[in-house]
């Protein structure tokens, strides 16, 4: 394999290039014959086509590839629209169990679903592969491809071989003898049209928005930071997911803080958009026609933060930081931390009071009311009357040998197990109080709890959330979007003009937008003398006829 | 060095940093559940907590001791399997320099009570009012048991209701 | 002021629909197809475009006016915007190149956006807590005009296609060709199906047993071609469904489906019957002056145009509005993957030109393939699959 490449201007190019580095002539001969020669690149020799030698430059090669990439895009983009089929698994509800929920719900395509392990598909091991290797894609193309791009247009001769010049799209010859003037006046036109102008042996070069041509590396880059950024999320401490359930009027420790903030739960509201309200009145047939509309979510908290280094259980002092009202669409932030309403239950038990009750007489000896998170074991009433609680269930059902039991500590269906101790019946009376339902286990009562109200209180669920990791993907994504526009929105044009004698030959290329290089060359024309040059892929220059 | 050399020197090492991303980024993918948990190896977090009967337990102050600390709830019925084990053994092993403490996950002083005369519990009960410490042992599902040697050490952490043998067993490995 | 904004958007959908005609008028006139010069037709008609655009926006200040937060907050508003920003985009395009022919397609793709946004509840509705942040206006804004000027590629496309497709045999290419021709005749035939029936106001309720054997009631607006699993009408001398669909399927709206192309289908065989001619035969003749490689230029403009704009709304805007309300910035929430998969796609499109040199007719078909995902995005992500953003 040849190493380099000389050209008969003298310079010394890579193997692999096409067009000289230095003034443009055709160094691959199968390029001599075409019409129009490829200018993509500048012609310059991407590394990777160089050297195919050892397994390194083979794995290099084959991520430096464009099809590569875009197959690779592509395989992504399949798997992707996979994985919207049916609902992620963290999306079904919280209390399913996935191999039941995917084939209940849907049939057998769901449990085909699951089985294949499309509930998960966007953190399974092929695809987090897929995307691993277009990052290394990313990196490898950009880096075979900045490199001598570089070079080549920072080489760049202004006088061209004329086949070069000939090849262009644009180009166009005029028979003149006063090519001094023409000259100077050109130059002056593409200079107040912001063009850059280089001359040599009377040649000019005009360019414009060469630095559009970094704007793929750049957003590529950009790209890569944001891959970065998602690796980070995986080292210990640089992020934070956990869930807070919280009570009105309670204080708990912020999970994730490791003991350093607790919140107080002050209130929590629901608000909906009601008829009744002058504002809303707006959106009365919405309401009519949906029912109930919510209008705010609503938690109002204090923050504390722990006082001095105490273990955990141990009494710790808490200071104030601040009051907040948590909404969605305003979390809580402080300290890298934030917390956002995500969840909520109204009315939860929190206290309950009875009645001691004569069944036949009514009469009533006295109220107890029994907190549901800390209930006592004996509640005095008037002399010679009191009340034991023999058995509390928070959360009571019935278990396979018909036995009270409790599912859960939270009071969402509270029962109690009464004695209930009179003057007339000083070892007492059993009964069984649930919600709607009393039973006397031990034969009929003379006595009775009679309900006689709840109080309750809502709980809120907050997402206690830190991720140190937020501001290098703003960074990528920043990066990303300059890349992007610079990119986009702006060309690299490039006008060659020679003098040939008797004769000025101009040419003319950009990276795209034709359109706007030929209205460019054409304004810079108007009042000269020299002639419009031709696209010569315009089909009257290819010889086709319209149809 | 020549340049061909180096171009070789230089695709090898990206190539092999891109792979060492990949796989620190797989293994951490597969692994980011565990590690959010208390793993066996971690030394035990130091923690205060007040028994039953008033006294104040500090894990640090049984160090030359096993302990064996149990994270336990009154609804949870395979919690309830394994206290009478638990407590049988705890008679045989306290002596032996073997300590049990069993940590409820924040329920009521009335719950708590009701439970231990129901099943004559001995060894010491505490509740974790404001769930610091099953935050700092990132408990989840109930019950779980960490085996914590004489050095303070979390020697294995074990899910689900105790078999009375294994949980003899246990003692066994704890014992100083 | 909502009653204005009505008849604001009314007389849009008008204004629109004679600027088309005149269009039509302006590419007949062998003097207003070269780019140049424009002819007294395109004048007008661009004329009428912008006074329809003008119209629209007035319908689109008015109703911010009168809910208090922009109309983009259900499928209504958010598609009549898309709407509104594919005509801005055709106007800005249009006085890049000057090319009448492109109106010609544009505006009625834009018409049939609009017939089809009207098609949902038009109530002026108020913002659920997850929508009140000034991310909906930035973010939906953004994102719909992305997809908008990305939409003027698939106008250009459509353009090149048809004049550079060969009519005078079949071919695989003249059949993908009609399967788009179709698709539009659809989307006519959802519009006249829908409107003529809400029309009539009917309605039949049908009892049926769900997926959970749970009995329910679906209220149907369309006759009942696929009836539900079990379902009985309720609502007397109404049409008996000819099948009943599995619990799973949501037979309301595979009815809706069937319906649309059944109706496409008959007004698709009609204009076959009508012409004796392919659809797309049938405009071939208006596009004779097409310079196909400038159309080629276009498509590509206007991709190169939209993606950044795409690629700032509908990802980063929209993240950073997701870390705000949702706590993270990604979640693989299914509008949220579309996105991603419709920005995939044209970085792909954008590599393979770059790179491959797909030009002309294979950049074509990739751009109808994108307006595809697009509109994909704006009917079935947004009705079927389930997911936070969903407006079903």
């Amino acid at each position: 394999m040849k190493e380099v490449v000389n050209c008969v201007c003298g310079h010394v190019n890579p193997h692999g290039t096409i067009l000289c580095e230095s003034c443009g002539r055709v160094l691959d001969e199968t390029q001599k014959d075409s019409k129009m020669i490829d200018m993509r690149y500048e012609g310059s020799a991407r590394r990777s086509q160089t050297y195919n030698k050892s397994i390194i430059d083979k794995i290099w090669n084959f991520f430096s590839s464009v099809k590569v990439g875009v197959s690779l895009i592509v395989i992504l983009l399949i798997a992707s629209s996979v994985g919207t089929i049916f609902p992620q698994e963290q999306y079904i509800p919280p209390t399913e169990l996935p191999e039941v929920f995917y084939e209940k719900e849907y049939g057998f395509s769901g449990k085909l679903y699951y089985l294949l392990g499309f509930h998960n598909l966007y953190s399974s091991w092929w695809y987090l592969i897929c995307i691993a290797m277009l990052g290394t894609s990313l990196l490898i193309a950009s880096i075979d491809r900045v490199v001598p791009l570089y070079r080549s247009l920072k080489k760049q001769k202004v006088s061209r071989h004329d086949g070069f010049l000939k090849k262009q799209r644009i180009f166009g010859i005029t028979k003149t003898d006063q090519q001094d003037i023409e000259f100077a006046e050109l130059k002056k036109i593409l200079e107040s049209r912001r063009y850059k102008i280089k001359e040599e042996n009377g040649n000019l070069l005009a360019e414009k928005g060469r630095f559009a041509r970094w704007g793929p590396y750049v957003n590529h880059a950009g790209l890569i930071i944001v891959l970065i950024a998602g690796m980070l999320r995986f080292l210990p401490g640089m992020y934070v997911d956990e869930v807070l359930w919280l009570r009105e009027g309670e204080t708990k420790g912020i999970p994730g803080t490791d003991g350093r903030y607790a919140l107080k739960n002050n209130q929590f509201k629901v608000e909906i958009y009601d008829k009744k309200n002058k504002e809303d009145q707006t959106f009365n047939a919405a309401i009519d026609k949906v029912g109930t509309i919510v209008k705010n979510y609503q938690a109002d908290v204090t923050l504390y933060e722990k006082e001095g280094n105490t273990l955990p259980g141990e009494e710790a002092k808490f200071k104030k930081v601040k009051d907040h009202s948590i909404k969605v669409n305003n979390p809580l932030k402080h300290d890298h931390y934030a917390l956002y309403q995500v969840d909520f239950k109204l009315d939860e038990l929190s206290e309950m009071s009875f009645n001691l009750m004569n069944k036949n007489t009514k009469e009533t000896f006295g109220m107890i009311t029994i907190s549901l998170d800390d209930p006592k074991t004996m509640y005095k009433l008037k002399d010679g009357y009191s009340v034991e609680l023999l058995s509390y269930f928070p959360d009571f059902e019935f278990d396979e040998n018909q036995e009270p039991v409790t599912k859960s500590p939270i009071p969402n269906n509270p029962a109690f197990i009464f004695n209930m101790k009179t003057p007339d019946k000083p070892e007492g009376e059993v009964s069984f109080v649930a919600i709607q339902q009393t039973l006397e286990p031990l034969g009929e009562n003379t006595y009775k709890m009679a309900f006689a109200g709840v109080d309750t209180r809502n709980v809120t669920a907050l997402t206690v959330r830190k991720d140190l990791t937020l501001w290098i993907f703003f960074l990528g994504g920043a990066i990303f979007m300059i890349g992007v526009i610079q990119g986009a929105y702006w060309n690299h044009r490039r006008i060659w003009i020679q003098r040939k004698d008797g004769e000025i030959w101009l040419a003319g290329h950009t990276n795209k937008n034709w359109h706007g290089l030929k209205r460019d060359i054409s304004m810079t024309l108007e009042g000269t003398n020299i002639d419009e040059p031709e696209d010569q892929l315009e089909p009257k220059n290819l010889g086709e006829l319209e149809k | 060095m020549d340049k061909k050399q180096r171009r070789l020197i230089m695709r090898t090492s990206i190539l092999v940093l891109l792979g060492a991303a990949l796989v620190f980024s797989l293994y951490a993918n597969f692994t980011k559940e565990k590690v959010a948990a208390v793993q066996k190896g971690e030394m035990a977090r130091d923690f205060v907590l007040t028994d039953m009967d008033g006294n104040t337990h500090k894990l640090s102050d049984y160090k030359g001791q096993g302990v064996f600390l149990n994270f336990w709830g009154t609804w949870c019925k395979p919690c309830e399997y394994e206290m009478p084990y638990m407590d049988k053994q705890y008679q045989k092993y306290k002596d032996q320099g073997v300590q049990i403490l069993a940590v409820n996950v924040g329920e009521s002083n009335y719950s708590v009570k009701k439970f231990v005369e129901k099943h004559y519990l001995t060894f010491p009960i505490m509740i974790d009012k404001n769930k610091q410490v099953q935050t700092a042992y990132k408990i989840d599902p109930l019950p779980v048991t960490f085996l914590i040697d004489k050095n303070g050490k979390i020697i294995d952490k074990l899910t689900g209701s105790l078999s009375e043998e294994s949980i003899q067993k246990h003692m066994e490995r704890i014992k100083p | 002021m909502v009653e204005l904004s009505g008849n604001l958007l009314y007389a849009s959908f008008i204004l629109y629909l004679i600027g088309t005609f005149f269009f039509g008028g302006a590419i007949r006139d062998k003097k207003g197809a070269l780019e140049k010069k424009q002819n007294k037709w395109a004048v007008i008609a661009i004329g009428l475009t912008i006074l329809g655009f003008v119209a629209q926006l007035g319908y689109f200040i008015t109703r911010w006016v009168a809910s208090g937060h922009a109309p983009v907050s259900n499928l209504f508003e958010f598609t009549t915007f898309f709407g509104m920003m594919l005509v801005a985009a055709f106007i800005l395009i249009y006085f890049i190149y000057k090319t009448p022919a492109l109106g010609l397609f544009a505006l009625p793709i834009a018409l049939l956006i609009i017939a089809y946004a009207s098609m949902f509840p038009r109530e002026i509705s108020p913002l659920i807590p997850a929508l009140q942040s000034d991310w909906l206006h930035i973010h939906v804004t953004t994102a719909a005009t992305g997809q908008a000027v990305l939409s003027i590629s698939f106008v250009a496309a459509i353009l090149y296609l048809v004049k550079s497709v060969d009519q005078t045999r079949r071919s695989k290419k003249t059949a993908w060709l009609e399967v788009i021709m179709f698709a539009m005749v659809a989307t006519i035939g959802f519009v006249i199906i829908t409107s003529t029936f809400s029309a009539i106001d009917y309605k039949a309720n049908f009892k049926w047993v769900n997926k959970y054997d749970e009995e329910a009631v679906f209220e149907y607006h369309l006759p009942a071609l696929i009836g539900p699993h079990e379902g009985e009408l309720m609502t007397e001398g109404k049409m008996e469904p000819f099948v009943k669909m599995p619990a799973i399927i949501d037979a309301n709206k595979a009815n809706t489906v069937v319906w649309s192309l059944f109706s496409g289908l008959i007004l698709y065989v009609l204009i076959r019957l009508l012409f004796r001619k392919r659809v797309a035969a049938i405009f071939k003749p208006l596009v004779k002056n097409v310079n196909l490689d400038l159309v080629d230029e276009i498509s590509y403009r206007s991709i190169l145009i939209g993606f950044p704009i795409f690629t700032l709304g509908a990802l980063i805007f929209a993240m950073i509005w997701a870390q705000i309300a949702w706590t993270r910035f990604w979640g693989w929430d299914p509008k949220e993957v579309w996105a991603l998969i419709t920005w995939l796609f044209y970085a792909a499109f954008l590599h393979l030109r770059l790179s491959k040199g797909w030009q002309g007719e294979k950049s074509a078909w990739l751009a109808v393939v994108g307006f595809a995902i697009i509109m994909f995005n704006l009917i079935v992500v947004n009705l079927i699959l389930a997911g936070l953003h969903s407006y079903a």
